[in-house]
């Protein structure tokens, strides 16, 4: 019974040996506070425990260097436990420039995983050793959460929104993945594996199986399907702003803020078209909510990334 | 020794009959209408919890369904926060003694009070109504949309019952708040209150600033049930996350109504069986009310990993780490009261030192949660189970029960069998820990919450929790059956069985309905236990 | 007992629990002053969500707030103040123990709280008639339609509890009044009156913060 039981959780990314090192100093805090305090407490119970039934205590009055030091020494240690776990947060929040990205979509009580070259997996999520992995995440109903132990990494899975964690595995193996947000009936059954893979079994992986092409593949088809394409002309003749080389740019809109055209602005431009419209343009486009779901959005949002600047570059 | 006999006339016979304790006004007997009401549901809370523990003794799910342990759990937590853990030691022992320890006659206004357990009562009828009727399964935390577009269980009837209890909570504090400004005895300053009334000071200023938000909170999920509102679903324009930053903004605050009074009484233990004053007083009382305030700027480290921004966690983070300050200097001070003290080994010590103990293993796992790097691995999974329950099971129930044990005689006028108090304390104390502890393990191990099933390689670590909880409910049951059979058949108590310094010691057991025959006049600092003083520390 | 006790009768009104009738009106007005503190809280939550939301859709919640009629709105501020103002009066009359003045005041206050009341009703069917009402029958303009529902869910539940409290103030006010009218209120026990003042007040003070968030958005002149 007890070979099957680990006690600490295999450490499988980049980050893991970060959080531990944290974890492993706040153990030691820990164990040395709450054996001082309990040392004392006993100590102090046995040697000065009553002998006569009407003794008192002595009067001890307190003093002000005292409860100073034991407020200030307290809020340094805190202070140097706050700046290392900022920095292991910091390193979490920002993922590399290059990172592989793939689209998760969380629904009671699966997980879609979206390959950007158009592999679907469910509850299964096959990625290479080495390399930075980005996972952008939404949900079509609840709450969820997308939580790989041994990756030490871990992010809420909302609805209407992209939320992003990003890991870099470090060992070929398989791990768990479970949805920590309480979600229904099967939360607890919503649990996957994550497959990390040599990068050559990667590829083998990636070219085998049925595919239905690329999501930006998928994605142009659907622009073309909902008329996208005639308002948003590549010459610039079109009612709507020309979509080649425009996302990752940042933007002027009609009331002057600036705006990166990020995944969650090209969402957004897509369900609710009035919220922020380009300058120099009229809010004319009507909304695409509900006339496309959320595995959709992905695909255009992949389709808009995809699309490179022309040669000859207009001046808007 | 003097024989000592019950006074003739006290609050307990001065009226027999139902009429006179549903109607009664007398802050002594709502505080026993209370102590019926919270043990109640502490059993309904702990047998919720058994059926948990039994379904985790397997990884598979093959004692209840998943849909009935969703509602086991969320039950479990609804009964015990709303019904046990907040309302405890402010309406039980609070009741019984802030007006004692204050020297007057009642509470500044009796009537309410008796309304606020009228309204607790109706709270927990509507809420009681949701579980019978099939419960509620979406945690004791209502997460949108799962609560407002996605539950299917009784969400509505079980919002409103938290709702009504609210009130209850809220005229509590108010009553506390006006007693404690306007009531104190002549002579008593601020500074020569008993520490017990500090905590509840600051824990009903707690009550009456969060609970109202709580309440709007509620309100907001119910209506969106009802009536489509569409404040949290995104479907509809709304922000599910809006949720979370108004729950926790009450519920964080609400973990410190239950550990704050607690903590004042430990301190009134801790001096009197060291039988001296609590060292550093007025760090003490200072950081009773620093912790009230300080705990309404941390409610986002609930929600590192809900989607907020980095510079919002960095922030919640700091103010985390903040206010695990004042609780450590009440630790401090607690401690080096026992230095040179004349200290009794009797049942409510043995609380005190157990809360000590656990409190402070409960409070540095709070650092590794203020991290926020580190809280991102633990955050949703067994880790926070264990914080939390050591806090609130080795914190706040230790403490109620010190205090219950050190005042019962002033209660009842009897005294309990101090043998059997004694070996139930160690029970608990052991049953808790084989509880709770492994729970931390799991945890890092990356054990999620509110799982029904789990690996296989988590099941041995759930068996010791789960045997440990089988011992801590025996641990409960023991002084219930104690404390009634003292009721009848303790020995008497007489006023000061512990040759302790406060009010309350110097009115008969059980004191007289008016509890003083004549309001006192306070000459005398906290704690005047007369040793020639001994020492002066820098 | 405290001596002078001894020598002074009891005033009917002094609760056994307190010392003197001083001591029982200090602890009255605090009460009601931390009650008020709660309610700022509770109506803080919601303005809060308001704040949000306003921040995030400002031009659906202009064009809804448009929706509202100003003239009913304006009316019923100026209700709501006058009626503050017989308040006021009623607590200036208890304090120089002109009964006849006390309860004509009293009244007076009722019955503006009845037409503020009347006033929102008619505003509410007004809102049921134009399919301004959350939920299956709503109807908007489509650019504006979600954020606009969000709007009139706020409105409805503001205005609401505003009114839920309203309801409960006239309700207060019916019963200072039989006590006015029995003669309980004396130039030496005004308190009740004074401090069912403080919450009459405050509930007007809720409206003066609904009426241009909800009403006047995006409504300067030229």
């Amino acid at each position: 019974m007890w070979t099957g039981t680990p006690l600490f959780p295999e450490s499988a990314s980049t980050m893991a040996g970060r959080v531990d090192a944290l974890y492993f100093f706040l153990v030691a805090l820990s164990v040395f506070f709450s054996l001082l305090i309990a040392g004392l407490i006993v100590f102090y119970a046995v040697k000065y425990r009553r002998r006569a039934p009407d003794s008192v205590g002595a009067e001890i009055h307190g003093g002000l260097v005292l409860e100073l030091t034991w407020t200030i020494v307290p809020f340094l240690i805190t202070m140097v436990i706050f700046v290392w776990g900022a920095s292991v947060f910091f390193a979490m929040a920002r993922p590399p420039d290059e990172t592989l990205n793939i689209y998760v979509v969380g629904k009671q009580w699966m997980w879609k995983f979206q390959h950007l070259d158009g592999q679907r997996e469910i509850n299964e999520l096959h990625v290479p050793v080495g390399r930075p992995v980005k996972l952008i995440m939404t949900s079509e109903d609840v709450i969820h959460d997308v939580f790989v132990p041994a990756f030490r990494v871990k992010a809420d899975v909302i609805p209407g929104r992209y939320t992003n964690i990003w890991f870099q595995p470090t060992k070929p193996g398989r791990y768990h993945l479970f949805c920590a947000e309480y979600c229904g009936t099967k939360h607890s059954g919503m649990v996957g594996e994550v497959v990390v893979m040599d990068p050559s079994e990667y590829q083998t992986w990636l070219t085998g199986g049925a595919r239905e092409g690329s999501l930006a593949s998928a994605g142009a088809k659907l622009f073309q399907d909902l008329a996208c394409n005639t308002c948003h002309r590549p010459d610039a003749q079109g009612r709507g702003p020309v979509l080649e080389g425009l996302f990752g740019k940042t933007i002027t809109l009609q009331n002057g803020v600036t705006m990166t055209v990020d995944e969650a602005y090209v969402r957004e431009s897509i369900l609710q078209p009035a919220a922020k419209v380009a300058a120099g343009f009229q809010p004319i486009m009507p909304t695409f909510q509900g006339l496309v779901s959320e595995e959709q959005l992905l695909e255009l949002i992949e389709y808009v990334k995809s699309l490179q600047a022309l040669p000859q570059v207009q001046a808007r | 020794m003097p024989t000592v006999i019950l006074p003739p006339r006290h609050y307990l016979n001065d009226g027999y009959g139902i009429a006179s304790w549903l109607l009664t006004r007398d802050h002594k007997r709502i505080a026993l209408l209370y102590l019926a009401a919270v043990t109640f549901f502490f059993f309904i809370g702990g047998a919720f919890a058994v059926l948990i523990r039994l379904e985790l003794a397997t990884p598979v799910g093959d004692l209840v369904t998943d849909a009935t342990y969703n509602k086991l759990f969320t039950m479990h937590g609804v009964m015990m926060v709303f019904f046990f853990l907040i309302p405890v030691i402010p309406s039980v022992l609070g009741n019984f003694l802030v007006p004692i320890m204050v020297g007057a006659k009642d509470l500044a206004f009796p009537k309410l009070n008796l309304a606020s357990w009228y309204i607790y009562m109706v709270g927990a009828a509507f809420t009681t109504y949701s579980i019978v009727t099939g419960g509620l399964d979406t945690g004791w935390t209502f997460y949108t949309p799962f609560s407002t577009v996605s539950s299917t269980s009784n969400v509505i009837s079980a919002a409103l019952g938290i709702f009504v209890t609210g009130f209850s909570s809220i005229l509590t504090g108010l009553n506390f708040i006006v007693t404690i400004h306007r009531m104190r005895a002549p002579g008593m300053t601020w500074f020569r209150m008993p520490l017990f009334l500090w905590s509840t000071y600051a824990t009903s200023l707690i009550m009456v600033l969060g609970t109202p938000v709580l309440a709007i909170t509620i309100l907001l999920v119910a209506s969106e049930r009802m009536f489509h509102f569409g404040f949290f679903d995104p479907a509809l324009g709304g922000d599910p996350v809006l949720f979370q930053h108004l729950f926790w903004f009450y519920s964080h605050p609400a973990v410190y109504i239950m550990v704050l009074p607690a903590m004042g009484v430990i301190s009134e233990l801790v001096a009197a069986f060291c039988r001296k004053k609590v060292f550093g007083y007025g760090f003490v009382a200072f950081a009773s009310l620093g912790i009230a305030v300080l705990g309404f700027l941390v409610w986002g480290h609930h929600m590192f990993v809900a989607g907020q921004s980095v510079y919002a966690a960095l922030i919640f983070s700091i103010l985390s780490f903040l206010v695990a300050i004042p609780s450590a200097v009440k630790v401090f001070n607690w401690t080096a009261t026992m230095y040179k003290g004349s200290i009794s080994w009797q049942t409510p010590m043995l609380y005190a030192i157990g809360f000590i103990g656990l409190f402070t293993i409960g409070g540095l796992t709070g650092l590794f949660l203020a991290a926020v790097g580190l809280d991102v691995h633990v955050t949703d999974t067994y880790f926070i189970v264990a914080h939390f329950h050591y806090i609130m099971v080795g914190g706040t129930i230790m403490g109620y029960l010190g205090g219950l044990h050190y005042w019962w005689p002033k209660i009842s006028g009897r005294l309990y069998n101090e043998p059997l108090a004694k070996f139930s304390a160690l029970v608990i104390f052991v049953g808790f820990n084989l509880t709770f502890f492994p729970q931390f393990i799991l945890g890092y191990l990356g054990m999620p919450r509110r799982y029904h099933a789990y690996p296989p390689e988590f099941q041995v670590l759930n068996v010791l929790s789960s045997a440990g909880a089988s011992i801590l409910g025996v641990g409960y049951l023991i002084p219930m059956v104690y404390l009634m059979w003292s009721l009848r058949y303790g020995r008497l108590a007489g006023s000061n069985p512990w040759g302790a310094v406060g009010l309350e010691w110097t009115t008969t057991s059980p004191p007289p309905t008016e509890n003083f025959a004549e309001t006192p006049e306070v000459t005398w600092d906290a704690y005047e236990y007369g040793a020639p003083v001994e020492g002066h520390v820098a | 007992m405290l001596p002078e006790a001894a020598h002074h009768p009891h005033n009917p009104a002094l609760a056994h629990q307190f010392d003197s009738l001083e001591q029982q009106t200090e602890a009255a007005t605090l009460g009601m002053w931390v009650f008020l503190v709660t309610e700022v809280l509770f109506f803080g939550g919601l303005f809060a969500t308001y704040a949000i939301y306003r921040a995030w859709y400002p031009t659906a919640f202009a064009a809804a707030s448009h929706e509202l009629d100003v003239t009913l709105g304006t009316i019923n501020t100026v209700v709501l103040i006058t009626s503050s103002l017989t308040m006021a009066l009623a607590v200036h009359a208890a304090q120089l123990a002109q009964r006849k003045l006390v309860l004509l005041f009293l009244a007076g206050t009722m019955i503006l709280g009845a037409v503020f009341l009347g006033i929102k009703g008619v505003e509410y069917y007004h809102k049921f008639v134009e399919h301004h009402v959350p939920g299956p029958g709503f109807q908007f303009e489509r650019e504006y339609f979600r954020h606009a529902q969000l709007f009139f869910s706020l409105y409805f539940l503001m205005t609401g509890l505003h009114a839920l409290h309203m309801v409960i103030g006239i309700g207060i006010m019916l019963v200072m009044f039989w006590w006015a009218w029995r003669g309980t209120i004396t130039a030496e026990y005004y308190s009740p009156i004074e401090i069912s003042g403080l919450y009459w007040h405050f509930v007007d003070i809720v409206w003066i913060f609904l009426f241009p968030l909800l009403y006047l958005i995006g409504r300067h002149g030229p």
